[in-house]
């Protein structure tokens, strides 16, 4: 702050007032320029360098070239992770936009106690993920765990739930849409800022329901999809509290996703060379598929409520 | 329904039997959505009532099939035992030493970066704008391995101050919901003031920031929800256990082959209550928060 005041009245008479203001500027932001350098761009190169080397702490790094990446494409449980991670994601993202979509569809019409129902789904977000994950665990314990008791009720033997490897990954996905409240928020405003004259519009040319839905309500609120779609994507390349809090990455490495691979080999192993080649193979993935996101939205997002 | 009012109106013909139909079929359309909402409601709340349920199980009711929906008498024992098998109270304040500087850090750095974005015209401050919204975009792991090494040569490894120091830098998000805000300010006011000799400190100070109360309350509240309830940062920064925190402290339950579940479910419903008591009376400013940052940005 001291910085601040000082640039605006030490600042010389002589600086155009275009140069004064944009010091006066930087001062400002200074708290937010000093942490990028320090915690975003000094990271990520120095993450690039270790990259290239062999690297566990005790030791100093020693340069090996590209040879941590030639490692990880004959490295078997890279690719496992890799696959785990795509099958989450490729599943878990579309269904939790459909999901948060159907409920904020449903909660955006008039109806006694929507608040407390708003509020009832949005709540989990603000619950700790160690919370969620014990809560849930427990909710999916084989013999003893509510979800088998209610499946028991009807007359169906659940499964084990995270005991198995082929259900502990769409347990885990189950479990994220029970987390789909800030997406159900965003859709809510964002079916909030239709224009009630495009319903109306549309009633007039003799549209239904299922019209409207897919001819007006769906395309104003694409905006909130490429939002939830991305924000989505890059949350669910990085899955990891809750694998390792609730099934160690198993049964069977069936849950070892990415981002827990990445975390074991930095800071169980201890070969952070190997770690931070990883974490650039994930920035060039994210990278890859967001540039590809915003590329493709320009053929199916629908600005023109904000133009 | 407006196809059955449109065919209504094409045909005339037994008008009493069409309405009759118009009417089931516009209360179906109606109910069904409401029950649908509340059956909703009741699914979402499931996970809360199985854990507030076990957390008032004897030990010999937690592992019954079927289970005990409604274990009665409550076993309030539960609350005491399980806050005194893990370091309850102890993890507590280890979280608010790291969540208080946290959230003074976290409103003076950003408060004053929003400032710069939002109210002081200057050549590249757009484009600075743009790089400090990009960077919510990259993957936290990709930064995570140099920062562990990173705090480790300063010697801050085991200490709380890599989960403090990098909330007095600003983050994207919070520096965003603060500049949004900021611009719906009327630019009138700062030139009035500095008509009469206030300088941009002075301005933030006194007329921004006394306005801005409700946003202040809602980015506390995000930064004082996401320290308590961060798990990867104490994870990988913290070394001892008397140092955890309570996110962290949790899964002392589940260091057993069989956890005792009515304890862990205990303790666990002490940890989320304070954060759906915060939630239920700061209602407003956080679903206002969180739609700021959608759509309309």
């Amino acid at each position: 702050m001291a910085v601040a005041a000082g640039t605006r009245t030490r600042a010389p008479r002589t600086l155009t007032p275009k140069t004064r203001s944009f010091l006066t500027m930087l001062a400002f932001i200074s708290p937010w320029l000093i942490g990028f350098l320090w915690f975003f761009i000094y990271p990520t190169l120095s993450s690039l360098y270790y990259s290239l080397t062999e690297y566990n702490i005790l030791q100093s790094a020693k340069w090996i070239g590209l040879e941590n990446y030639a490692d990880l494409m004959h490295d078997r449980a890279f690719w496992n992770s890799l696959g785990n991670t795509v099958y989450y994601t490729v599943i878990s993202v579309p269904l939790n936009i459909v999901v948060a979509f159907t409920i904020a569809a449903i909660l955006n019409r008039p109806m006694p106690a929507r608040a407390l129902m708003r509020t009832l789904v949005y709540v989990p977000v603000v619950v700790p993920i160690t919370a969620t994950a014990m809560i849930w665990m427990w909710l999916f314990n084989a013999n003893w765990g509510m979800l088998n008791a209610l499946l028991d009720l009807v007359g169906i033997k659940g499964p084990a739930w995270l005991g198995s490897p082929s259900w502990s990954k769409p347990s885990l996905i189950f479990m994220q849409t029970w987390l789909v409240g800030g997406s159900i928020l965003i859709y809510l405003a964002a079916l909030q800022d239709v224009p009630r004259s495009l319903y109306e519009a549309a009633e007039v040319d003799g549209a239904n329901a299922l019209h409207k839905l897919l001819n007006v309500t769906i395309p104003m609120v694409t905006p909130a999809f490429l939002f939830s779609l991305l924000t989505g994507l890059i949350g669910a390349f990085q899955v990891f509290a809750t694998a390792w809090i609730m099934t160690n990455g198993g049964p069977v490495k069936s849950t070892e996703f990415y981002v827990y691979y990445l975390y074991m080999n930095g800071f169980r192993f201890f070969r952070m060379g190997y770690a931070s080649a990883m974490a650039w193979l994930l920035f060039g993935l994210v990278l890859i598929v967001s540039f590809f996101t915003f590329r493709t939205s320009a053929r199916w997002v629908y600005y023109g409520g904000q133009s | 329904m407006a196809e059955a009012q449109l065919a209504g109106n094409r045909a005339p013909g037994s008008v009493a039997k069409r309405r009759r139909r118009r009417g089931v079929i516009q209360w179906v359309g109606a109910v069904i959505p409401v029950l649908l909402a509340y059956l909703l409601g009741a699914a979402f709340f499931t996970p809360f009532f199985w854990m507030v349920s076990t957390a008032l199980k004897f030990p010999e009711q937690t592992f019954l099939t079927p289970p005990k929906w409604i274990p009665w008498p409550p076993n309030w024992q539960n609350f005491p035992d399980a806050l005194s098998y893990i370091p309850f109270w102890t993890y507590t304040l280890n979280t608010m030493k790291i969540a208080v500087p946290a959230v003074i850090g976290t409103i003076l750095s950003c408060t004053l970066v929003a400032y710069g974005f939002a109210r002081i015209k200057a050549p590249g401050r757009d484009l600075l704008f743009g790089i400090c919204l990009s960077t919510m975009m990259v993957p936290w792991a990709v930064t995570m391995v140099p920062m562990f090494i990173m705090f480790k040569q300063l010697g801050w490894y085991g200490t709380y101050l890599p989960l403090i120091v990098p909330h007095f830098f600003g983050s994207a998000y919070y520096i965003f919901l603060f500049r949004q805000f900021f611009m719906t300010i009327p630019m009138e006011l700062s030139d009035a003031a500095v008509v009469d000799g206030c300088s941009q400190l002075g301005i933030l100070g006194r007329i921004i920031l006394p306005s801005a109360k409700p946003i202040i309350v809602t980015v506390a509240l995000f930064t004082f929800n996401g320290v308590w309830s961060d798990y990867l940062g104490p994870l990988i920064f913290i070394t001892r256990r008397e140092q955890y925190t309570l996110a962290l402290g949790l899964t002392h339950f589940l260091d057993f082959q069989t956890p005792l579940w009515n304890l862990a479910m205990a303790a666990t419903t002490v940890a989320v209550i304070p954060v759906l008591l915060m939630f239920m009376l700061a209602q407003r400013s956080f679903i206002e928060g969180i739609t700021l940052t959608g759509v309309k940005g």
